[in-house]
């Protein structure tokens, strides 16, 4: 079956900026059909990633979408704004779009409780619009653009029950996040200022033909400090605490599971791998950061009493492993990081999912009044477990998969004290979601949860939905599947930025 | 030496949002950030005497490219004020309501968050 790619690479950001445009025309009136729009745009996202993640892998090599038909001269200059498909990015694609999928079907029944369902949606699509932007684009600035139109979404959508606490978190991240973004501008401009191109495969190519200038290295330092606030890295992320508890449930979802992987981390690998160019020193600092991020991450979340506030922590802590990962450099490092940046979209979408179907039902976010639901919500408790077995890593689930691939990577590169704080911190997780799910689920039932229902069925089948990929996402290893998905991934960084050019264009060969 | 006072500015602003204990000025502090952002963009685009980048019919190509003030960042910086605008308008209403929920717009005292 030929795949056309480049009719449906496109899409992938025209489909939710035009959802994003006409759902809020629809008012009160018509919710149920901005809750069908939505989940028919989010479905159609998830068969659109899928097909590209196979035509690509039938195509064999990296598809460029150039907009309006401006492309590269044959002297090498580029003029226009591409769109670039390669393994990484169609990965990346596939966890949003399914974690929208189901973050989305939990939203029909769970945003009874608010208002605005038009906006919503609108801020919803439009977040994706701008992660599937920023996953996609090959160019600098437009990075930026899509960035903030993710961001400012996502502001917005933390702030949208206008309640105290979720307007203090959403400024707090709002103020946060903008400086963030301003500084990322800043080294895109000096950038520009040094090289002259905007385009990462040609400011690659720039930047190997001379050593990094003081320019490159601030406005690297620049880059990484904006983009490691998005990421919610240590000692950026003060933000995320208190914006992912106070966000409705399904933007918890989508806030901790995707956002902060598609504008925080992957900015940063691929401006490391595609654009620098990586090296031990670069390596070592992500190395330091990601390990700071996982021990503060899950010495916080131990203290924590607040269910969404626990998890949030425990984000930081996960993402840390990812940048550990990353920042090792080897093959086996890079796949086991994106790996495991796939898994926990998924299985910290879930423990938000649930987290929220809880509060739908009780009222509460804190553990301690909680106890024993297991008995009244079987199906949220199944969903719940299975994921915080995933995020602890037990086997069978994904989560062990790639925590071992990350240790054995750190072992593997001789770095034995990181793998040290990787499997301390992963006893750690271990201890906080037991105390988690004894005093969320199991444990006796207090007398003023004797009558709670279990969740709507569609919520039901969201976190199912995302259940049932926690585990077969451990089959992601088997050999074939690990080929098409896995490793066109690691493939798209390991190349670094000789391969991510002569992907890009022919003509930007040396020279120029 | 222009690039310098652009630098600067930028560290007053970030100045503001880092000290200062009343929303708004926080606010106007990032917007002086931006501004100073913004600023530096143009700057690098500017050539000395340059023309404005504008090929009218019977210039020389070659001409108009050597003295030709950079258009590109003046692109940049007409979507960064568009998405600096967006922020800014958001900032202002999220603050609005923190004023109406907290009856302050004392930072120190919009702290009910911790941990």
């Amino acid at each position: 079956m030929n795949i056309d790619l480049h009719t449906l690479l496109p899409l992938a950001i025209a489909i939710p900026l035009g959802m994003g445009f006409i759902l809020p025309l629809l008012g009160k009136k018509l919710t149920r059909l901005a809750d069908t729009l939505a989940t028919l745009a989010t479905a159609l996202l998830v068969c659109l990633s899928v097909l590209l993640l196979i035509g690509l892998h039938q195509a064999g090599k990296p598809q460029v979408y150039w907009f309006g038909g401006w492309s590269v001269t044959a002297s090498g200059t580029v003029f226009g704004i591409n769109l670039v498909l390669d393994g990484l990015s169609a990965l990346m694609l596939v966890v949003v779009a399914v974690v929208s999928f189901a973050a989305t079907l939990f939203s029909t029944r769970y945003m009874d409780r608010y208002t605005a369902r038009g906006k919503y949606y609108s801020l919803f699509m439009l977040m994706i619009t701008g992660m599937n932007g920023c996953i996609l684009t090959g160019d600098m600035f437009n990075l930026y653009v899509f960035l903030e139109i993710a961001a400012v979404s996502s502001y917005a959508l933390v702030a949208f029950g206008c309640e105290r606490d979720e307007l203090e978190a959403s400024f707090k991240y709002l103020i946060l996040g903008c400086v963030a973004s301003t500084f990322v501008l800043l080294g895109v401009a000096l950038l520009y200022a040094q090289y002259g191109a905007l385009n990462m495969a040609q400011l690659g190519q720039r930047m190997s033909m001379v050593a990094p200038g003081r320019g490159s290295i601030l406005a690297l330092l620049l880059m990484l400090s904006g983009l490691g606030v998005k990421a919610a890295l240590v000692p950026f992320h003060a933000w995320l605490p208190d914006a992912h508890p106070s966000a409705p449930a399904p933007i918890s979802a989508m806030l901790s599971g995707v956002l902060i992987k598609a504008i925080g981390v992957y900015a940063i690998i691929r401006i490391v791998f595609n654009v620098y160019g990586f090296n031990d020193q670069l390596g070592m600092a992500l190395m330091v950061l990601g390990t700071l991020s996982m021990v503060v991450g899950v010495v916080m979340a131990l203290n924590q009493w607040d269910f969404k506030r626990l998890l949030a922590y425990h984000s930081i802590s996960q993402i840390g492993y990812v940048i550990l990962a990353i920042g090792l450099g080897t093959p086996l490092g890079i796949l086991a990081g994106l790996f495991h940046l796939a898994n926990h979209a998924i299985f910290k979408s879930l423990l938000f999912l649930s987290a929220g179907a809880v509060d739908y039902r009780t009222g509460t976010r804190q553990l301690e009044e909680m106890g024993g639901l297991a008995q009244r919500m079987p199906s949220t408790a199944r969903s719940s477990m299975i994921a915080s077995m995933s995020i602890a890593g037990v086997p069978p689930f994904n989560g062990f998969f790639s925590k071992l691939l990350i240790i054995i990577a750190c072992v593997q590169a001789g770095r034995w004290g990181f793998a040290l704080w990787a499997v301390i911190v992963s006893i750690l997780t271990l201890a906080s979601f037991m105390k988690v799910q004894k005093y969320a689920f199991y444990g006796q039932l207090k007398a003023k949860w004797a009558q709670v229902k279990d969740v709507p069925l569609i919520m039901r089948c969201s976190m199912a939905l995302l259940a049932l990929l926690c585990i077969a996402m451990s089959l992601l290893l088997i050999p074939g599947l690990k080929a098409v998905v896995l490793d066109s991934a690691r493939d798209a960084l390991v190349q670094g930025v000789d391969g991510y050019r002569t992907a890009v264009s022919a003509l930007l060969g040396a020279g120029s | 030496m222009v690039y310098t006072l652009c630098l600067l500015l930028f560290m007053i602003g970030l100045y503001g949002v880092l000290t200062q204990k009343n929303l708004i000025k926080i606010i106007i502090g990032l917007g002086i950030m931006e501004y100073a952002v913004n600023m530096l963009l143009i700057m690098i685009g500017y050539r000395h005497d340059g023309i404005v980048p504008i090929l009218e019919a019977g210039m020389d190509v070659k001409k108009f490219m050597a003295t030709a003030v950079d258009p590109l960042p003046q692109a940049m910086v007409l979507t960064a004020i568009v998405i600096n605008v967006a922020v800014l308008a958001l900032s202002i209403a999220v603050a609005m309501r923190l004023y109406q929920k907290y009856g302050t717009y004392d930072i120190t005292e919009i702290r009910r968050l911790r941990g």
